[in-house]
């Protein structure tokens, strides 16, 4: 395996834990993510050199991907900068199938005569594994585009963006929190910008500039006295889109309780900075949760996780298939599930589909990473079951002649699989608020932002907790509670579903570093819903002393 | 080519050194060579190989320091890579917690290199994995299972004369087997330095045989259990424990180590007093690097001696900060066992579970150490002194401290993950849901 970089960051996290974030590339000056190596006339010369080569040596399938993908990430800690980490990772990845199966090689030499050498070897490796082969590869036809290109819909490039102007909004956040009471704050903020090009025999010369960003952090309050500490972080997603996230607009405000906003298409990560600190001290004395049954009414910063592990991943069809066995799983929803038509994963409340279109979505392209235009597609409908995440080398397994369009490669030098596409609830059709939600709730938890997560590798059981818990009574807010986390099983509780708030509280929330595969692979996708509630959902006390 | 030796590392980094015009310079060539095979479905699904070699070169003026990197060796990259880490430092803002080069240190013969592993090829993976999956094929059951290999040199020299030089190598196998009517699952999983060390054949047959045994498995009540942990299993909890014993944030009240009322649980007794846990970067089961990334010397050192709290780690700064030496991150940490094989401690226990392994393992609460995450692939309960049929799978909450004061007996040292880690039983495990996976 690569031997993979990491930043440590001490400090990050939850109660200051070390992280691992993935670093790809080496390290370069800032300058450098505004010069561009390559023209798509360049690109295209060297893309066909690798088709040539391969047609020649006997594969029946070629495609080639030019990356070149920056990355710069900011960690800072209460008055200080701890790192600003600058990457570009540039080269190209060679995939081919010849004998029926697959072989991939890649290079960091980008010119001809390294494409030719790098596009030879994975020819060799697809025949060596050829003799392995059991069941040759087949693929969905896809339409050949010509030279097309896409670039995610942004107004402001977060790289074209100083790093102080950066560094002084993530300290300011920072002073906000202190100033109101915190004990101490980590803030992060990363940006990633994808260059693909993608050219296959198909016929297709795809040119994409994809961008992400990610702007985070972690609160902490302390109770020396009583020897306590509670953690409160970010609000923010991790979205598709450029510096204009973190440009707050009003109109993207939504009330939530005790005081605190949630967020939409901007961020206001000062103001998110000062209510965090203000509710990570209110948790220090907040009441332990009574175990038992309760209502839950998740936001769509919490449900998305909920989303993303018990929907978006066992709907992967080589998971379902078995080729994640020895490392995620496998899944519940097995093909006779779905081949019935019959199978209620949910309520009929719920609607999830997948969508690679979506605007602001960390999945968001216009031509996955084995040139398939991408699109939308129901994967629930009405509580059905009706449909898996697939690609080219799959759907004929489902009988569909039409790929999914979800491959991805984290980088050039990765061979690219199925991940997961964005997965999203639909909205409740009825003009319905969280506010009105609240009301009509007897006994229940209001759960915002992403805590502990733990599911089984069929995606059967699950835990969640989540970042701030308020008890509802009686259709009010009655205060904040400690030490809750929910456990249910995935069919019986979106089974459990009874409500969905109307579309002005759709928002997303995602995962920048989603992991699958051997080697692991990194992704980032998102999920979108609104506050959503579920009836009857078994509530533990994760109160213990030691 | 990815691997230099001593001298070749040595004449690089040399010219590096002298390239430096910052007030300090340290840089850091490594390089590997590595393979990887992966199966399923009972048949190869990718295979790889790859090499890789780095100079990262970090220069400071001041606290202001800038990293840069290269791959390329010749006199002209190397000037380039130091003049761009030195423009780097120049725009940098000031990090306080900045510390600079160390002096040369003394450092330990390393034991971490192991010729077979470095001469791996695709035919021995290869090999390697028709041993794991023709023996599944023939019992009806289907393998999926990662084998990966590396061998690797890492070397460092900085301005104030420090070198450092390691070589290593590495052998990860993990396998899962599962019936073929999907009701059973298995799995096993190795790691040695010296792959003459690994039989995949014979890992693959354990994972069979649990597979096998695990199907149709009964539901039992969640609840309170004795339970006998695999080495596998306690280690993931073991390890999250010890990630989690930074001075720092037990410095500044974020930490399980904090004390009411202020102060940290170093000195302190905090688990059974037979919890006997150390560092030895130079045992030959699992050796680890003498020296970490930054060039300071690992030596063997108690983490957590008879139970009380021996070590919290201290980086650079936080020492200096504290007025204390430096306690680097352990390379590997070794639990003190017993002689009891897996077989005896089965027989010495009346009513208990079996756990192969967990999975999911997420913390639920950093104050107190808690954990959730689930059992996975072969799960049993013990009657009477014998395994008396397989259970279906359970949630867990609990904590690793909780669950090393209610230790029962320790078993045989097995590695895994490159730490030695003894069989527990451990009484009173906190089982709170049942999962139908399989």
């Amino acid at each position: 395996m690569r031997r993979r970089d990491f930043v440590q960051i001490a400090g990050l996290g939850m109660a200051g834990a070390a992280l691992s974030i993935p670093m790809i590339g080496n390290a370069v000056p800032v300058q450098r993510f505004l010069e561009s190596p390559l023209d798509v006339a360049q690109k295209k010369q060297l893309a066909d050199v690798a088709l040539n080569a391969a047609k020649a040596n006997g594969a029946t399938y070629a495609d080639v991907r030019i990356g070149r993908y920056l990355n710069q990430y900011v960690f800072t800690r209460e008055t200080r900068v701890q790192n600003i980490v600058n990457t570009e990772s540039f080269g190209v990845g060679i995939r081919v199938i010849a004998n029926g199966t697959w072989g991939f090689a890649s290079t960091n030499e980008v010119n001809p005569a390294g494409i030719q050498k790098a596009t030879m070897q994975a020819v060799s490796i697809a025949k060596a594994n050829s003799k392995f082969q059991t069941d040759p590869v087949k693929l969905a036809p896809v339409q050949s585009y010509g030279e097309v290109s896409w670039k995610s819909p942004i107004e402001k490039s977060a790289f074209e963006v100083p790093v102080s102007e950066k560094v002084d909004l993530l300290l300011a956040a920072n002073a906000a929190a202190m100033d109101a009471g915190a004990s101490f704050v980590n803030s992060n903020l990363f940006m990633v910008n994808e260059q693909k090009y993608f050219a296959s025999t198909e016929g297709s010369y795809i040119d994409q500039d994809v961008h992400r960003i990610w702007p985070t952090f972690n609160v902490n309050a302390v109770n020396r006295a009583e020897g306590k500490f509670k953690s409160r972080s970010a609000m923010s997603a991790p979205m598709g889109m450029g510096w204009e996230y973190m440009l707050p607009k009003e109109s993207d405000k939504l009330e939530g309780p005790g005081g605190m906003k949630l967020y939409k298409n901007s961020y206001d990560i000062v103001e998110d900075a000062k209510t965090a600190a203000l509710q990570a001290k209110e948790m220090l004395d907040a009441k332990s949760v009574d175990p038992g049954k309760y209502t839950m009414v998740l936001e769509p910063n919490h449900l998305g996780l909920t989303i993303h592990e018990s929907v978006g991943h066992p709907l992967e069809l080589d998971r379902v298939l078995g080729y994640e066995a020895n490392y995620a799983g496998t899944s519940f929803a097995t093909l006779d599930k779905w081949k019935s038509g019959d199978f209620n994963y949910g309520s009929k409340e719920v609607n999830i589909f997948a969508d690679k279109l979506q605007p602001g979505s960390l999945g968001a392209v216009g031509y996955d990473d084995e040139g398939v235009k991408t699109k939308r597609w129901d994967l629930i409908k009405d509580g059905i079951l009706v449909n898996y995440e697939a690609i080219r080398d799959q759907v004929h397994i489902l009988g569909q002649n039409e790929s999914h369009g979800c491959c991805y490669a984290q980088t050039w030098q990765d061979v690219q699989f199925q991940r997961m596409p964005n997965v999203s609830l639909a909205p409740g059709k009825e003009k319905y608020s969280s506010a009105d939600m609240i009301k009509d709730v007897e006994k229940g938890i209001y759960i915002a932002g992403r805590g502990s997560y733990s599911i089984d590798q069929q995606r059967y059981n699950f835990q969640f907790g989540g970042t701030v818990f308020y008890e509802i009574k009686n259709g009010e807010i009655v205060g904040m509670l400690n030490d809750v986390a929910y456990q249910s099983n995935t069919q019986e509780f979106w089974n459990s579903c009874v409500k969905i708030c109307d579309e002005n509280d759709y928002r997303m929330f995602g995962s920048f570093f989603d992991g699958k595969g051997q080697p692991s692979q990194v992704s980032a996708v998102s999920h979108g819903s609104s506050t959503t509630r579920f009836d009857g959902v078994n509530v533990i006390n994760t109160g213990r002393s030691i | 080519m990815a691997i230099f030796s001593k001298d070749e590392a040595r004449a690089i980094l040399e010219k590096v050194m002298k390239f430096s015009k910052a007030d300090a310079c340290e840089a850091n060539l490594n390089g590997s060579n590595g393979g990887n095979i992966r199966y399923a479905r009972n048949t190869v699904s990718t295979a790889g190989e790859n090499s890789d070699v780095t100079l990262v070169v970090q220069s400071n003026f001041g606290k202001k320091s800038g990293t840069a990197t290269v791959n390329e060796f010749d006199d002209a990259s190397l000037e380039k890579v130091v003049r761009r880490s030195e423009e780097l430092a120049q725009l940098a803002p000031e990090n306080p917690e900045f510390m600079g080069p160390l002096e040369q240190q003394t450092y330990g013969e390393s034991k971490t290199y192991a010729e077979a592993t470095a001469k791996i090829t695709p035919e021995y993976r290869a090999q390697a994995a028709a041993n794991s999956i023709n023996p599944a094929a023939a019992k009806d059951v289907t393998a999926a299972g990662f084998l990966e290999d590396s061998y690797g040199f890492a070397s460092m020299m900085n301005t104030k004369g420090l070198f450092a030089y390691n070589r290593s190598t590495n052998v990860n196998f993990t396998v899962t087997m599962r019936t073929n009517d999907g009701l059973g699952s298995g799995w096993a999983t190795r790691d040695y330095n010296d792959v003459s060390k690994l039989d995949t054949a014979e890992a693959s047959k354990i994972a069979i045989e649990k597979a096998v045994k695990s199907s149709t498995a009964k539901a039992i009540e969640p609840g309170k259990y004795t339970v006998i942990l695999e080495p596998a299993a306690a280690s993931d909890l073991l390890q999250n424990m010890l990630f989690s014993m930074g001075a720092r944030q037990a410095d500044e009240g974020r930490s399980f180590l904090a004390k009411k009322g202020g102060g940290t649980k170093l000195g302190e007794k905090i688990v059974d007093e037979r919890v006997n846990i150390y560092t030895d970067p130079f045992n030959t089961e699992v050796p680890a690097s003498p020296w970490t990334q930054d060039g300071q010397a690992r030596k063997k050192m108690d983490i957590l001696k008879n139970g009380v709290v021996s070590n919290m780690f201290y980086d650079r700064y936080w020492a200096e900060k504290q007025g204390v030496a430096p306690v680097p991150f352990p390379g590997n940490a070794i639990m003190e066992g017993g002689t009891a094989s897996l077989e005896d401690m089965i027989k010495d226990t009346k009513k208990g579970i079996l756990v192969t392994r967990f999975w999911y393992i997420r913390t639920v609460d950093p104050q107190t150490l808690l954990y959730t995450g689930l059992t996975r692939d072969g799960t049993f309960y013990i009657e009477n002194g014998k395994i008396a049929y397989p259970v279906k799978n359970f949630r867990f909450n609990e904590s690793p401290v909780i669950m090393l004061n209610n230790l029962e007996t320790l078993g045989k040292q097995v590695r895994t993950d490159g730490n030695l880690i003894p069989y527990m039983k451990i009484r009173d495990f906190t089982f709170s849901s049942l999962s139908d996976a399989v």
